[in-house]
């Protein structure tokens, strides 16, 4: 493998990692201020696997990189524009259903890959991604759960979801739009095709969608991407500081 | 080194008694005798963090015991990704070990094959229930959504009329369910 594909193959590792870490970030800020204690509880579990997870991804890119770096290192001490998460992670979790509809589309795409990637050849990522695949399994049971719920409910949720829908279709697209590095790897298939993903999940999507009788305009989308670049929203900045503080103020610390 | 009327005493080069000398020797010795199984039985000691009237081995998290030379590596292999336990466990492993007199000890997580509740032995199931937490059962249809979930006794009244309140429970191996009969809430150690 030459040294290009090496490195976007570890670019790959962190876009994985890097997602599932700001996105359980994002979660962990529902902490204590859930709607009901059932569901804060349901917010902190699903941020919970999702930390662990990336931290399996970091554990193998450190191993790769092999400079002798942890996965602490990569999560706390790495730069906005060194990250590769999807933009869609970053978003706000402004209300409930707000926070349901960005877990909803992320959890279609997510167990969708994950279940491409457990039979992987590179074994160690097949592992990850099968460990994963069952935890993932609940959080998409949950979140379309809970779709349908808002979506089918009263006037208010109906009209208060079919907003969070419509606000964030913008950065539904990135998923399955290849960035540079990305296209490199498929070619060379060392990574599933993700364009190949997009009819699938919205099959899934328009499917759940229909039953919480709500609406969505693909066509409308502004097809938002960068977030794999390293180009990020203006909110990365603030999850990051959160995030990243004491790391950076305390340097080396432990718990 | 001399072993006279169950004392054992070494001399070092200076031929003088040397108390750490018969230590180290003595350690060797066991060490020199110990088998595989006397680890595995070793770790049977070591509880659970979070339920701790289960041991390692009724979760099934233990895969192998090797030697390697002198060294004693457990493979051990985690339940959930993000469960906190994990490094806990590990370092109680350790830990056993070390007071057993072992000093040289890897453990190695290993991911695949993927830990499930089938690794869970019956032992540990009824020890579950005893202390209040319903073990795992098979469900037919758990990809449904909005699915009636699995027949759940209440380990309180032994119910069956049960009905689940959230999947995400306390920790992450755990759902929260209540009793239609006795009205109490309680722990369901969810199927993995």
């Amino acid at each position: 493998m030459n040294t290009e594909t090496q490195n976007n193959r570890l670019s790959y590792l962190l876009y994985l990692a890097d997602t599932s870490l700001i996105l359980g970030q994002r979660l962990c800020e529902w902490c204590g201020k859930g709607p009901v204690l059932e569901q804060d509880i349901a917010l902190s579990n699903i941020a919970l696997d999702l930390l662990g997870e990336s931290s399996n991804y970091y554990q193998y890119a450190v191993e790769i990189q092999n400079e002798g770096k942890t996965e602490d290192d990569l999560a706390f001490l790495r730069n906005e524009r060194d990250f590769k998460n999807l933009l869609l992670v970053e978003k706000e979790n402004g209300h409930f259903g707000d926070t349901i509809a960005r877990q909803f589309f992320f959890d279609v795409y997510h167990h969708l890959l994950l279940s491409e990637l457990k039979y992987h050849s590179d074994l160690k990522l097949a592992s990850i991604a099968e460990k994963s695949l069952k935890e993932v399994t609940y959080h998409l049971k949950w979140s379309s759960e809970w779709m349908i719920r808002l979506g089918d409910g009263t006037e208010e949720s109906h009209s208060r979801i079919q907003k969070s829908v419509n606000d964030l279709v913008d950065f539904t697209d990135e998923m399955f739009i290849p960035t540079n590095w990305e296209l490199e790897l498929i070619e060379q298939k060392i990574i599933p095709d993700i364009r190949a993903f997009r009819t699938k999940w919205e099959t899934k999507v328009l499917e759940i969608l229909s039953e919480a009788t709500l609406t969505i305009d693909f066509e409308k989308s502004r097809k938002l991407t960068g977030g794999k670049d390293g180009k990020h929203t203006e909110k990365m900045g603030y999850i990051l500081a959160e995030m990243q503080i004491m790391q950076r103020t305390y340097p080396n610390m432990e718990w | 080194m001399l072993i006279e009327s169950g004392e054992t005493r070494c001399k070092n080069d200076q031929n003088e008694e040397s108390p750490e000398g018969a230590t180290q020797l003595l350690a060797f010795v066991i060490k020199m005798t110990i088998t595989e199984n006397d680890i595995w039985q070793i770790l049977k000691e070591v509880p659970d963090p979070e339920v701790p009237v289960l041991n390692l081995l009724d979760l099934g998290i233990i895969r192998d015991v090797r030697f390697n030379d002198d060294e004693i590596e457990v493979v051990v292999t985690p339940t959930y990704s993000g469960c906190p336990a994990t490094s806990m466990i590990n370092m109680s492993i350790k830990l056993k070990l070390i007071e057993k007199g072992f000093n040289n000890i890897k453990i190695t997580n290993q991911l695949s094959p993927v830990w499930t509740t089938d690794w869970m032995t019956e032992e540990g199931k009824q020890k579950l229930k005893a202390y209040g937490i319903a073990p795992p059962v098979y469900s037919k249809n758990s990809d449904e959504l909005f699915s009636k979930t699995d027949e759940v006794e209440c380990p309180l009244c032994n119910s069956k009329h049960t009905h689940l309140v959230s999947q995400f429970g306390s920790t992450a191996c755990k759902a929260l369910y209540q009793c239609d009969d006795c009205k109490e809430p309680f722990d369901y150690f969810k199927c993995h």
